[in-house]
C-alpha cells in the first residue's frame, strides 16, 4: 500500500477528486429534485446547474489548492533542509546548490532501496554513515554517487525524506478536506430557490474571459522574455557598438563586435527588393482583376494567385536556395560560360536571391489587399469619372487609385513588416556574411539569420553572444509592431471615409 | 468621281489624341494581364520545379542478391543463441554481402576489375545494418541462401535518376567509373533497378553518410503530435476567447487593448513566438528541449490568434435574431450563446480551425530556436507521453535539416519532403473548402 502511494500519490488524488467531483454532481441533482418534490418546474435552475455548481465546488478549490501546494512544497522544504547544511560542509568550488542536489539524490536513492527492499524503512531513518558504506549501499541500488555521503548530507537527506513523507500526507489531507468541503457547502445550498444557474454562468464567464485575457499573457510573455534577456545583453555589451557599431563578427571567445547596423542593412534591403517585385505584380493584379476582369477570369486567378499566399516559407527558402540561386550566378557569375558572360556573383546566396523569392512570396499579400480596397471604393466615384468622358484607365489612375491611396499604402506597409520578420527564406537564400555593401549579387545577412544562429546550436545564457540574439528579437519585434501599428491605422482610417 | 474617304473632321475618325488615350488604355490593361500571368507563371515555376525535383524521391535504386547466411560467420557456436548473434556486428555482415555480389558477378558472367569489397562499396551502408536486423528476426534461416532487395549508395541512385554522371564524379572518392560499369552491367541482367521506395514515407532521418536511407516518418509522427496539442489547446481556448470578445465583453478601454493586442499578434514574425518558447517554456519552465510538446505550445500561441479572429468572424455572421429568438423563449444569455449561436457558427470556427492548423504545420522558424533541428530524428516514439516529450524533429524542421546537409541526394530528399508537406496542406485546405461548401449557411 505504503509503496502505491509512493508511485504516484498525486495522480491518486487527482483522480479522486474527480471522483469526488462526479459523486458531487450526481448528489446535488438528486437533492434538488427531491427538495422540488420530483417537480423540476419548482426549481430556480433546471437539475443539471444544481449538479454542475456541486461538482464545479469541489474541484476548483481543490485543484487550486493542489497547484499552489506542489509549487510551493519543494521550496518549503529545501528552506528547511538548506538550514541543516552547515557553512563549512561547503566545500571550496561547490554551492549550495550543488550539495542540495547531492541531498536530493541521497534521498532519492534512500526510497528507491527502501522500495527494493534492501532496506527496511525504520532503518533509512536511522542508519549513519559511521556504522553503514551508505555510498555502496545506494550504489547496490543502481544509484551511483560521485563521492562519499559525508554525515551532514545524509542528515539533511533523511530529513528531506521525512519532510517529503509528512507534505505528502499533510497534502492529501488538506485537498480532501477541501473537496469534501466544497461538496458540503454546496450540498447544503442546494435549495429549490438556490440560483444554481447564475452561480455556473458567472463561473463559465470568468473562464471565457481567462482565455481572452491569454493573448494580453502572450504578448505580455514576449516582451518581458525579451527584455529581461537584453537588458542583460546591455549590461554586458556596450549599447553604443549594438545600435551605433558598424561591424557583426561573434566571438565565441568574447570580446565581439555585435552591432545591429550591418544586420539592418541586409534586412531593409532583402525587403525592398521584395517590395519592388511584388508591389507592382501585386498592384496590376489587384487593379486587373478587380476593374476588368470577368467573373470567370477573377473566380480562377484569385485562389490561384493566393495559393502563392498558402505555401509554407521553408518551400520558398529552398527554391531560392536550390532554383533561384544558381540560375543567377548562371546568368551573372559563370564568366565567359554563363549566360551573359559576367562574373560578378560567387555564389548561389545573395541579396537579390532572397529578395526575389521574398517577392514572390510576397504577391498575393499586396493583391488580396488591394483588391479588397479598391473593392471598397464608392462605385459613384467611377460613374461620375466615366460620365466626364474618362476612359477607364483614366478613371482608374486618377480616380480609384488616389481614393485608395491610403489603403494601399498600409497594405504595403503590412507586406513589409512580414518581408522584415521573414525567416527561413533569407536564412537558407540570402548567405550569413554581415556586411554593408549596396551590390545586391553579395551574400549578406539579416537580424532574424542571426537570431536563428546564434540561438541554435550549444548556447551558454551567460554570454553576449547568445544574449545578443534577444537584443535581435526585440529590435525586431518593435519594428515590425510599429509597422503594423502604422498601417492597421492607415487602413481603419481609410476604411471610415467611405462607410 | 466622289471622294469615299471619310471626311476630316468625321466623329468617326479617332483624332490623335484620342487614338493616344485609346492606346493607353490597351496598355495599362496590358500591365495588368502581365501582373497576373507573371504571378501565375511563378506558381507553375514553382511547383513544377517541386515535382520534378522531388518525385526522385519516392523511387529508389535496389539491388537485388541472394545471400548466403554462413553459420561460420554468424553464429559460430551452432546454437542459435540470439545473445550470441547479437555480437556480430554490421562489419562481420560486410563480407556476406561482398561475397554474394562476387557470385552474382560470377554467375552473369560480367567482366569486371575491381575487388569484391569495391564491387559492395555500390551497396548502401545501411545493408549491413538491414541484413543484421533480418537475421536477427529470423534465426533459424541461419545456414541458407535468402533473397535481399539492398539499397543502394546514393551515388548509384544519382547515376540511375541522371543526378551523377560519368564526367561528374572525376573528383568523387565515393564511387569510380569501373563500379559504374558494374552498375551499368547489373541493370542490363535486371538485378539493379529503380522501385517505389516506402521506406521515404514511412522511415526514419539517416546520418550524412546514408541519405539512400532518409525517411520523412518519424518527423511526420513529430508533426503530428504537434498538431495534437495544437488543436487541443488552441481551439478551445480560441473559441472560448473568441466567444467572449464578441459575445460578453463590455465595449471598455479593456476590451480594446485586447482586440488591439489579437491583431496585432497575427502580425508577430513567427521567429518571435520561438525566442519566447525558447525563453519561457524551455529556459524557464525547463521542459525538454526539440519536444513536440513544446513545438505545440509555441505554435498554439501561433495559431491562437488566426483561430479567434476566424471564430469571431463565423460568430458574427450568425444573425441577432438566433440570439433574440431564444432570449425571447427564456434562454439565458450564456444558454443562447451555447445552445444556439455556437453550433450554427461551428462550421465556420471548424474552416478557421484547419487552415489554422494547415498554418501551424508549414511553419519552421520556431521549430528551430527550440531545437528540432540539428539531430537526426531515427527513433520513432513509442507512446503518447514518450511522443509528446521524447527529442523530434517536424516535417519542415526536418526538410530544412536536408537543405543544409549539402549533398544533393539530401535536396532531392528535401524536395520530396516538400511534396509529401504540401500533400498534407492541400488535403487540410480541401477539407476546409468542403466544409464551407457543404455547411455555409446565407442568412
Amino acid at each position: 500500500m505504503g509503496n502505491f502511494l509512493n508511485v504516484a500519490p498525486t495522480t491518486l488524488l487527482v483522480i479522486g477528486v474527480l471522483m469526488l467531483t462526479a459523486l458531487a454532481y450526481v448528489t446535488a441533482r438528486r437533492r434538488a429534485m427531491t427538495a422540488a418534490g420530483g417537480d423540476a418546474r419548482k426549481l430556480h435552475s433546471l437539475p443539471g446547474y444544481y449538479g454542475y455548481n456541486a461538482a464545479m465546488l469541489t474541484a476548483i478549490p481543490a485543484f487550486f489548492v493542489l497547484v499552489i501546494w506542489l509549487l510551493v512544497q519543494p521550496m518549503l522544504i529545501q528552506n528547511a533542509v538548506i538550514e541543516m547544511i552547515p557553512q563549512d560542509a561547503i566545500s571550496d568550488g561547490s554551492s549550495v546548490n550543488l550539495v542540495m542536489s547531492d541531498v536530493r539524490r541521497v534521498a532519492n536513492g534512500l526510497t528507491t532501496a527502501v522500495d527494493a527492499g534492501a532496506l527496511s524503512a525504520d532503518a533509512a531513518r536511522d542508519i549513519s554513515v559511521t556504522d553503514t558504506d551508505v555510498r555502496g549501499l545506494l550504489a547496490d541500488n543502481g544509484v551511483a554517487l560521485g563521492s562519499d555521503v559525508n554525515a551532514d548530507v545524509l542528515a539533511a537527506a533523511q530529513r528531506y525524506r521525512s519532510m517529503q513523507t509528512t507534505g505528502q500526507w499533510l497534502m492529501i489531507a488538506v485537498i480532501a478536506a477541501v473537496a469534501l468541503g466544497g461538496a458540503f457547502v454546496a450540498l447544503r445550498a442546494t435549495t429549490v430557490d438556490f440560483r444554481a444557474r447564475n452561480m455556473v454562468e458567472r463561473f463559465v464567464l470568468g473562464l471565457l474571459m481567462i482565455a481572452a485575457s491569454l493573448a494580453i499573457l502572450t504578448t505580455v510573455g514576449i516582451v518581458f522574455s525579451m527584455l529581461f534577456e537584453s537588458i542583460n545583453f546591455f549590461k554586458l555589451h556596450p549599447w553604443q557598438d549594438f545600435f551605433l557599431g558598424d561591424t557583426w563578427a561573434p566571438n565565441f571567445r568574447g570580446d565581439s563586435d555585435l552591432s545591429i547596423l550591418p544586420l539592418l542593412w541586409g534586412t531593409l534591403y532583402i525587403s525592398i527588393i521584395a517590395l519592388f517585385v511584388a508591389v507592382p505584380i501585386g498592384l496590376f493584379a489587384a487593379i486587373y482583376l478587380s476593374e476588368y476582369a470577368n467573373n470567370k477570369v477573377r473566380a480562377l486567378a484569385k485562389p490561384l494567385l493566393e495559393i502563392l499566399a498558402g505555401i509554407p516559407t521553408i518551400v520558398y527558402g529552398l527554391f531560392a536556395l536550390l532554383t533561384v540561386g544558381p540560375f543567377l550566378v548562371d546568368l551573372f557569375g559563370r564568366g565567359e560560360d554563363g549566360i551573359l558572360g559576367v562574373d560578378w556573383m560567387s555564389g548561389a546566396t545573395s541579396v537579390l536571391t532572397a529578395g526575389l523569392v521574398m517577392g514572390i512570396m510576397l504577391i498575393p499579400f499586396v493583391s488580396s489587399l488591394s483588391d479588397d480596397i479598391i473593392n471598397a471604393v464608392p462605385q459613384s466615384m467611377r460613374d461620375g469619372s466615366f460620365g466626364l468622358g474618362a476612359t477607364h484607365s483614366e478613371t482608374i489612375r486618377q480616380v480609384v487609385l488616389p481614393a485608395a491611396l491610403p489603403g494601399i499604402v498600409g497594405a504595403i506597409l503590412l507586406a513589409a513588416s512580414r518581408a522584415i520578420g521573414e525567416t527561413m527564406i533569407v536564412v537558407l537564400g540570402a548567405g550569413a556574411i554581415a556586411r554593408i555593401s549596396p551590390n545586391p549579387l553579395e551574400a549578406m545577412t539579416t537580424i532574424t539569420t542571426r537570431i536563428v544562429s546564434q540561438l541554435t546550436g550549444d548556447t551558454d545564457f551567460a554570454s553576449p553572444e547568445t544574449l545578443v540574439a534577444f537584443a535581435l528579437g526585440l529590435t525586431l519585434f518593435v519594428l515590425t509592431l510599429g509597422l503594423n501599428v502604422l498601417a492597421l491605422y492607415i487602413v481603419r482610417k481609410y476604411r471610415e471615409q467611405y462607410e | 468621281m466622289t471622294d469615299h474617304t471619310t471626311p476630316k473632321n468625321s466623329l468617326l475618325r479617332q483624332d490623335a489624341r484620342t487614338v493616344k488615350r485609346n492606346r493607353a488604355e490597351t496598355r495599362f490593361k496590358a500591365y495588368g494581364i502581365a501582373a497576373i500571368a507573371v504571378g501565375l507563371l511563378m506558381l507553375l515555376i514553382l511547383l513544377t520545379t517541386i515535382i520534378g525535383r522531388g518525385t526522385g524521391a519516392f523511387q529508389q535504386t535496389f539491388l537485388t542478391l541472394d545471400v548466403q547466411l554462413l553459420e561460420a560467420k554468424l553464429d559460430k557456436k551452432g546454437n542459435r543463441d540470439l545473445e550470441d548473434i547479437k555480437k556480430v556486428s554490421t562489419f562481420g555482415y560486410a563480407p556476406l554481402m561482398a561475397a554474394a555480389l562476387e557470385k552474382k558477378v560470377a554467375d552473369t558472367g560480367i567482366e569486371t576489375g575491381l575487388k569484391p569489397k569495391d564491387m559492395a562499396a555500390i551497396l548502401s551502408k545501411d545493408a549491413a545494418a538491414q541484413l543484421r536486423d533480418f537475421v536477427l528476426e529470423n534465426t533459424d534461416l541461419i545456414g541458407s541462401s535468402v533473397e535481399f532487395r539492398f539499397l543502394t549508395n546514393s551515388r548509384v541512385d544519382g547515376y540511375l535518376k541522371g543526378r551523377v554522371t560519368r564526367e561528374s564524379i572525376a573528383n568523387d572518392k565515393n564511387i569510380s567509373t569501373a563500379q559504374l560499369d558494374l552498375v551499368d552491367a547489373l541493370i542490363a541482367d535486371g538485378a539493379l533497378e529503380k522501385r517505389f521506395n516506402l521506406a521515404f514515407i514511412t522511415g526514419a532521418d539517416a546520418s550524412d553518410a546514408r541519405p539512400e536511407a532518409a525517411g520523412m516518418g518519424v518527423s511526420m509522427l513529430g508533426s503530428l503530435f504537434m498538431m495534437l496539442v495544437v488543436l487541443a489547446l488552441a481551439l478551445p481556448i480560441g473559441v472560448a476567447a473568441s466567444i467572449y470578445l464578441e459575445e460578453f465583453a463590455p465595449k471598455n478601454w479593456i476590451t480594446d487593448i485586447i482586440e488591439v493586442n489579437i491583431s496585432n499578434l497575427a502580425a508577430v514574425p513567427s521567429i518571435v513566438f520561438g525566442i519566447l518558447g525558447l525563453a519561457v517554456f524551455i529556459n524557464y519552465m525547463h521542459l525538454p528541449n526539440s519536444a513536440p510538446l513544446v513545438g505545440g505550445l509555441v505554435l498554439t500561441l501561433m495559431t491562437l490568434p488566426t483561430i479567434i479572429i476566424s471564430t469571431r468572424a463565423s460568430l458574427k455572421s450568425v444573425p441577432p435574431s438566433i440570439r433574440d429568438a431564444a432570449l425571447g423563449v427564456g434562454a439565458s444569455k450564456m444558454q443562447s450563446v451555447f445552445h444556439h449561436v455556437l453550433p450554427l457558427a461551428a462550421p465556420g470556427i471548424l474552416t478557421g480551425t484547419i487552415i489554422g492548423l494547415a498554418q501551424a504545420l508549414g511553419e519552421t522558424a520556431p521549430l528551430l530556436l527550440i531545437g528540432m533541428v540539428g539531430f537526426i530524428a531515427s527513433n520513432p516514439p513509442d507512446g503518447i507521453a514518450s511522443g509528446l516529450l521524447d527529442p523530434n524533429s517536424a516535417m519542415p524542421a526536418q526538410i530544412y535539416e536536408w537543405a543544409k546537409r549539402a549533398d544533393p541526394a539530401f535536396y532531392e530528399r528535401a524536395w520530396g519532403g516538400i511534396i509529401i508537406l504540401l500533400v498534407f496542406l492541400v488535403t487540410m485546405n480541401a477539407i476546409a473548402v468542403m466544409l464551407r461548401r457543404r455547411f455555409e449557411r446565407r442568412w
